[in-house]
């Protein structure tokens, strides 16, 4: 199925005017152009979701009934743990690094990564993970859940384990080398009329995110090579009968694992501070605030880890500590959502996919955050510790986060990656079917959560039986959700309206060059003429002298730094389109090809 | 837009897609250093991981190292401290030597500092051999072992750096006063493994 994707994608483009542009072998290639390995990555993460999903489905299919009937109870503690690994660090952490690595460059008027070649190698590095991990079931697959605690990983399914370790390993290599890129990228190779405080939102949401990467992934190898030790070597760094310590190994495994979170979402913070302006076709509210609660995010995500360990013997004033700072997070969590929603008010809404997905980003995320304000209270976290509570905050924070942030970003840049508009009707409808899955699936664990049921668990009290078979109906609707969105994309893909260079009038540069983008993103040197989300602004209505004088100075500045001189025709031609880009009032048809869609199926 | 020659010595170490072009032709200087340093920022991390692991460790033990651990040989690791402080200093004249255009000069310098690696690599070995406890003796071996064995692995990819290096070397003109970051990188590197092994050493030694 992907592979007809990637081929109807390189038949689009082989068609295209550009005498560079991509051939669809290209996407199966070591290619170094970070518009094919983004895409190569977002397909790859893709599967791996739809495998994740199939296990998910599968326990929940356990979970149907009160009896462990359906698969054995080994395979089903295999199903959770391969489950959770897959969707982080195959599906989210990379979803995200893809859409780094086709935007970054476009939105900084960068021609390439600033090391293409390590990206290259960040990129295969996924599915050699993804494969490793799981051909762990062929003998035996890890059952100790994705946390891996000792002592329980030193005795249960130890080949699986040690898979398991060498495959997050590899995934974790791949991430750091990712961020090393995203970082250097982003900090040098902005084109010379862009400073920081002009870039879009998304690159600021990377350097935080590339900072808690290379802060804290390191931390987990550490980790893992001394759990490695132990299982294949005999030591016992972590094992309680050799004078070790297992709670040593749940402070380097949280010490990444809770930044982790972060570098889960906060990519996508950046997504949906660049979908929700465009779409509301307004000016985003505290650019700066957003931009900046970034990196406050960022710092206070590597230093409250232990709030995973408040059952584990930690003694009292560290977990007041850890309850406060874990609190204070909520600060420039809400100082975003509440950006974000001041963004919206009062905007001319294009109820596309892209947006609705954003919308239903910030209302499931909201509430993911207040139960987590709710567990980082030391005594509601003790009586729901390792209850269906804390599976209901994590889905709410990463799937009505993360997930429903990348499907944003997918809508959003689907015209610019293809070239080709994506069926707005079946986007809708895969919204619906995804946001109501996922309520009827993960909202009534809250309830499951406060009565007591266990997670990781195959059998359970009856009690809790028709609870339980909501979440299944709400798992196999989330599962049958995917098939109108992977059947959109291929279709759109294919038969698609030509998009143009800038459907959505955007204002950030990505939007500035062709769809999908030439090789080397753009002809020449970008001048900035605008900021990236000043739609209506008075400087930009004014679409005569002011902006002429701007974009001279900015012209002036690339010149000056390049030594490329600014051709007169060049810029002329940038101001047209800006000028075309900043009626913030005009409409865009999206709808049209919702309708051909329809007579086509 | 003016794209500018192909420089071979700059191909063999393309860092711009398919090697043909610059960036826009905007100098970035920095950027391909910037990424060594944040890279090893993050290789750091690691061993700080280990450090903090081995840290509560300690002070979680009622004695350390625990009550029979034989005594430590501080002869043989001092000297081996002495050799690698010194490579560093000598790996710094590799970098002298090629920004005067000195290739031959670069290229001995390297060579010693290979050796002094080598020296320190069997050195540890040698340790190895003959140190009276094992891997899995008690907690503070399993960290000895463990922390100094992946430090010596540091230290064989730095050898292995400088001897590509040096092997590249061998083209005429491959390095120069202007393209010697290989070079820079690998010194950077070298200086990191140094910094590492004095804290190690301290930890797990003097202290």
């Amino acid at each position: 199925m992907t592979q007809a994707q990637f081929q109807e994608s390189a038949n689009t483009e082989a068609r295209g005017t550009a005498p560079a542009d991509r051939h669809w072998r290209d996407y199966f290639t070591f290619n170094t152009d970070h518009k094919v390995i983004g895409i190569q990555y977002l397909v790859t993460t893709f599967i791996f979701y739809l495998i994740g999903g199939v296990m998910a489905t599968l326990v929940r299919t356990e979970l149907a009934t009160p009896d462990s009937d359906f698969v054995p109870p080994e395979l089903y503690n295999s199903l959770f743990t391969v489950h959770a690994t897959v969707m982080i660090f195959l599906w989210i952490v990379p979803a995200g690094a893809g859409f780094a690595n086709f935007l970054i460059p476009l939105m900084i008027g960068a021609k390439d990564m600033a090391f293409p070649r390590l990206n290259a190698i960040a990129f295969w590095l996924i599915p050699v993970g993804g494969v490793l991990l799981l051909s762990s079931f062929l003998v035996g697959a890890p059952q100790a859940g994705w946390t891996s605690y000792p002592p329980l990983s030193l005795v249960t399914a130890q080949a699986g384990e040690e898979i398991w370790i060498l495959s997050v390993l590899i995934l974790g290599t791949s991430s750091i080398l990712g961020a090393v890129n995203f970082a250097v990228t982003i900090f040098t190779m902005r084109v010379p009329s862009m400073g920081l405080n002009d870039m879009p939102l998304f690159c600021w949401a990377m350097i935080a995110t590339s900072a808690l990467t290379l802060i804290a992934t390191p931390v987990l190898a550490a980790a893992l090579i001394l759990l490695s030790f132990d299982l294949l070597a005999g030591t016992a760094f972590f094992n309680p009968t050799g004078n070790g310590d297992p709670i040593v190994y749940q402070h380097l495994f949280w010490f990444y694992s809770h930044p982790a979170v972060y570098i889960m979402i906060m990519p996508f913070f950046g997504v949906i501070s660049e979908v929700l302006p465009v779409h509301s076709r307004k000016p985003i509210f505290g650019y700066l605030a957003i931009a900046y609660s970034s990196l406050a995010i960022s710092f206070l995500g590597l230093i409250v880890w232990a709030h995973h360990m408040f059952t584990s013997g930690t003694p009292g004033w560290l977990r007041m500590f850890f309850m406060i700072t874990t609190m204070i997070i909520a600060v420039p969590t809400g100082i975003k959502i509440f950006s974000w929603l001041a963004t919206i008010w009062g905007g001319k809404l294009r109820l596309v996919s892209a947006m609705l997905f954003g919308m239903g980003f910030i209302s499931t995320f909201v509430l993911g955050g207040i139960t987590g304000i709710m567990v980082a209270s030391v005594p509601f976290d003790i009586h729901v510790h390792d209850t269906y509570f804390v599976v209901a905050h994590l889905h709410y924070v990463l799937f009505g986060g993360s997930v429903f942030g990348i499907y944003a970003a997918f809508y959003h840049w689907f015209p610019k990656m293809t070239g080709r508009m994506i069926n707005e009707f079946w986007g809708r409808v895969h919204f619906v079917l995804t946001y109501v899955g996922f309520t009827v699936t993960f909202l009534p664990m809250h309830a499951l959560g406060m009565q007591g049921m266990p997670r990781r668990v195959a059998m359970y009290d009856p009690k809790f039986t028709t609870i339980n078979v909501i979440c299944t109906v709400g798992a196999y609707m989330l599962a049958v959700s995917t098939i109108p969105f992977i059947i959109n994309v291929i279709w759109s893909w294919r038969y698609g309206p030509k998009a143009g260079d800038n459907p959505w009038q955007a204002l950030s540069l990505e939007w500035m060059t062709t769809s999908p983008p030439p090789i080397e993103n753009f002809e020449g040197v970008p001048v900035l003429a605008t900021g990236p989300y000043d739609y209506g602004m008075e400087k930009i209505q004014n679409t005569g002298e002011r902006l002429r004088l701007k974009l001279r100075e900015n012209a002036t500045r690339n010149a000056q730094k390049t030594g490329i001189p600014i051709a007169e025709a060049q810029a002329s031609t940038f101001l047209g389109r800006t000028a075309t880009l900043v009626a913030p009032e005009s409409e865009v048809n999206v709808d049209s090809p919702a309708d051909e869609s329809q007579d086509g199926e | 837009m003016q794209i500018p020659a192909i420089d071979p010595a700059k191909t063999a170490l393309n860092y711009h897609h398919e090697g043909e072009v610059e960036a826009h032709g905007v100098e970035h200087p920095d950027h391909r250093m910037l990424g060594v340093i944040v890279f090893l920022c993050a290789e750091g991390m690691i061993f700080f991981g280990m450090f903090a692991a081995y840290l509560i460790y300690r002070a979680m033990a009622p004695a350390w190292p625990p009550e029979g651990t034989p005594d430590r040989e501080l002869l043989l690791p001092g000297i081996n401290t002495v050799i690698l402080i010194a490579s560093s200093f000598v790996i710094h004249n590799a970098d002298t030597a090629i920004k005067k255009n000195d290739a031959a000069g670069m290229r001995n310098w390297l060579l010693v500092t290979i050796a002094m690696g080598a020296v320190f690599l069997f050195g540890q070995v040698y340790e190895y051999a003959h140190l009276e406890f094992g891997l899995t003796t008690n907690l503070y071996a399993s960290c000895f072992y463990v922390l100094t064995a992946f430090h010596g692995l540091h230290v064989t990819l730095g050898v292995l750096l400088m001897v590509a290096v040096v092997w590249r070397s061998r083209a005429e003109g491959h390095y120069s006063s202007e393209h010697h970051f290989g070079i820079e990188a690998t010194e950077i590197y070298w200086h990191f493994v140094d910094v590492i092994w004095i804290v190690l050493f301290l930890l797990l030694y003097i202290l």
